[in-house]
């Protein structure tokens, strides 16, 4: 299926002479971002005030934020709506001047745009599209061909390949208004990846589609991160996106860095209870005694337990009671990570 | 450069692609352009038939020609970058402009190119019908067709990069609806799409010479009509290539300023 030589490194792999030397292919040091916005109070009086003279109020969007990430990550950028992750994508790939703070990616500094850098890197922003809407992809194709300056040889090859691998074959001669928007997230992603950049940041790249489109979606970016060992930095409000990619993520709440490390030592951290389900003969038991009962349904009950008090009660249930079956679960990765937001809410 | 080619090459085969994916929608496009120089050849023709068939130095018959050479001229310098740069902006589509290592200039350039050679043939035909309808005076000498040729290409080029620097305003509001409707205004008075510079008033005539719009349409049309003295077009076109340096140096002073603006808001 692979068709590009990986071990030859070609014009798309080779680092630049301002490619670092460090394995940190991107670090970012106390980066900050303030948004001057617009403030207007309801009210002619206040509407007639704006004409004249308007209040802004400056909105941190991101505040001092520093992390490294080595060349191969792949790491979840998490937060809720408005914390500040498209805004720290955004001046990662050089689309926005930071207010504050030192970034690099691969040895470059983003907002300068050097050429060279945006061969390198790529942003896939779910709900913006760069394809042109009228005609089929492939066209948008061809163009990213001359723009990245492809070789002809290297370009069919990487075609094939990421043709194979989203299975994209009849979506390339659709035009793009005609396709479906998973569909059009695949070639999307496509048109992204063709010039095989080795620093990936990727902005809700499966929102809004169904779970077989966003597993395949999944599946792509571990593939892609495998094969070429492209560092990727994702953002995502689907978790099964996270647990399934990222062994380490990174947590912003209100423009602050409040966690970085290992995605089971967040679980950890946040996972106050666990839950036990049980297989009884019947319903008429009263399990109130051993935790909070959750559903109860043909013998079957779903209890919920002090994470510390687990084994001992599991050592009960089965001591006192003849189950029949016995399974104890880390709560829904989804809980624990809006429990993680909404303590650390100030 | 050679990439370069390949990127203009490239753009022509997309935006000819996507031209034609609307083939009604660009027919009607075309006569809408058509129509507003048509009015004008209608209006002044009536007024100078009845002004016992002349307004000051232009006869009927040179009413016609002078509108229906304006037509193509107008066409040929025409960009709809101000409307489209607004939509960029305010929907993001812009960033993956500013994510790619080519400056957006020449993706522009290169489907102006396109769209005016699709556009222009049937121009021509709708130019020779209007000829046979309202009989124009021209007549043509070879020194005349000679100089309008890169008369006419730097009347593209001025007109392209202005409305490229005034499109840029969009990064600063995105509601840039305001400055459009002032620059067609100003525009139609002193590019002479109104009417020719000739008849307007004297102060009019002065300010479409220190304007660039008179020449990016005007002095073009002026001069395919044979109407301006071989001094006259080499200053004119003397002129053309300051005002082109001028937009150039803009075009570039702009971009930073606004890409600058642009990357300290976000969209």
């Amino acid at each position: 299926m692979l068709n590009v030589n990986l071990d030859q490194p070609d014009r798309f792999s080779t680092p630049t002479a301002k490619s670092p030397v460090s394995s940190k292919v991107i670090r970012l040091e106390g980066l900050c971002k303030t948004y001057f916005v617009n403030q207007q109070e309801a009210g002619a009086a206040s509407t007639i005030r704006g004409i004249f003279h308007r209040k802004k109020t400056p909105v941190k969007a991101v505040d001092d934020i520093s992390f490294n990430m080595s060349a191969g990550e792949i790491v979840g950028f998490l937060g809720p709506n408005g914390a500040g992750k498209t805004t720290t994508l955004k001046m990662l790939s050089g689309l926005l001047y930071p207010t504050k703070g030192i970034a690099t990616v691969l040895g470059h500094t983003p907002w300068k745009r050097e050429k060279s850098f945006l061969r390198q890197i790529t942003l896939v922003m779910g709900q913006r599209n760069q394809l042109v809407w009228d005609i089929p992809a492939i066209h948008t194709f061809e163009l990213n061909r001359v723009i990245y300056r492809i070789p002809p040889a290297d370009y069919l090859s990487i075609l094939k390949e990421l043709t194979e691998l989203l299975e994209l074959g009849p979506l390339l001669t659709k035009p793009v208004r005609n396709l479906s928007l998973g569909e059009r997230m695949k070639c999307e992603i496509a048109a992204a990846l063709l010039h095989r950049p080795q620093v990936v940041f990727l902005d809700e790249p499966t929102i809004g589609l169904d779970v077989t489109m966003q597993r395949r979606i999944r599946s792509f970016i571990a593939e892609y991160n495998k094969r070429f060992g492209a560092t990727v930095l994702m953002t995502s409000h689907y978790m099964a996106d996270v647990a399934a990619l990222c062994k380490r993520v990174v947590v912003i709440h209100h423009g602050r860095l409040l966690f970085d490390g290992e995605l089971a030592l967040l679980l950890q951290k946040f996972t106050s209870h666990k839950t036990i389900i049980i297989q009884l003969g019947e319903c008429q038991v009263d399990l109130n005694i051993y935790g909070e009962v959750l559903s109860c349904e043909d013998g079957r009950y779903t209890l919920r337990v002090p994470k510390a008090e687990t084994a001992r009660i599991t050592e009960r249930l089965l001591a006192d009671l003849p189950v029949v079956d016995l399974l104890v679960e880390d709560p829904p990765i989804e809980e624990v990570i809006d429990r993680a937001f909404t303590e650390w809410n100030p | 450069m050679k990439d370069l080619v390949q990127l203009y090459l490239q753009q022509f085969k997309t935006t000819f692609t996507s031209m034609f994916q609307y083939r009604a929608a660009l027919l009607i496009w075309m006569i809408g352009q058509v129509l507003e120089p048509l009015v004008y050849l209608i209006v002044w023709s009536t007024v100078s038939n009845g002004n016992g068939g002349s307004v000051g130095n232009y006869t009927t018959g040179a009413f016609v020609s002078y509108f229906v050479v304006l037509m193509l001229v107008n066409q040929f310098t025409y960009t709809w970058l101000m409307f489209d740069y607004e939509w960029r902006i305010r929907e993001g589509i812009f960033s993956f402009a500013l994510l790619k290592p080519v400056h957006p200039i020449h993706s522009d350039i290169a489907d102006n190119l396109m769209t005016k050679a699709i556009q222009l043939p049937v121009l021509t035909v709708i130019a020779v019908i209007l000829a046979f309808t309202f009989h124009p005076t021209l007549s043509l000498t070879p020194w005349v067709i000679l100089l309008f040729i890169p008369a006419l290409l730097l009347a593209f080029g001025v007109r392209f990069l202005l409305e490229w620097t005034l499109a840029q305003a969009a990064f600063w509001t995105t509601r840039v609806g305001s400055i459009n409707q002032l620059y067609f205004f100003m525009l139609l008075l002193f590019s002479g799409q109104i009417a020719p510079l000739s008849l307007l008033p004297h102060s009019i005539q002065i300010a479409a010479k220190i304007l660039p719009l008179y020449w990016t349409v005007g002095f073009p049309t002026e001069l395919l009509l044979g109407k301006l003295t071989l001094s006259t077009v080499l200053t004119g076109i003397g002129i053309q290539i300051v005002w082109l340096i001028i937009a150039l140096f803009l075009v570039r002073v702009i971009w930073r300023l606004g890409t600058r603006a642009y990357s300290a808001v976000g969209q």
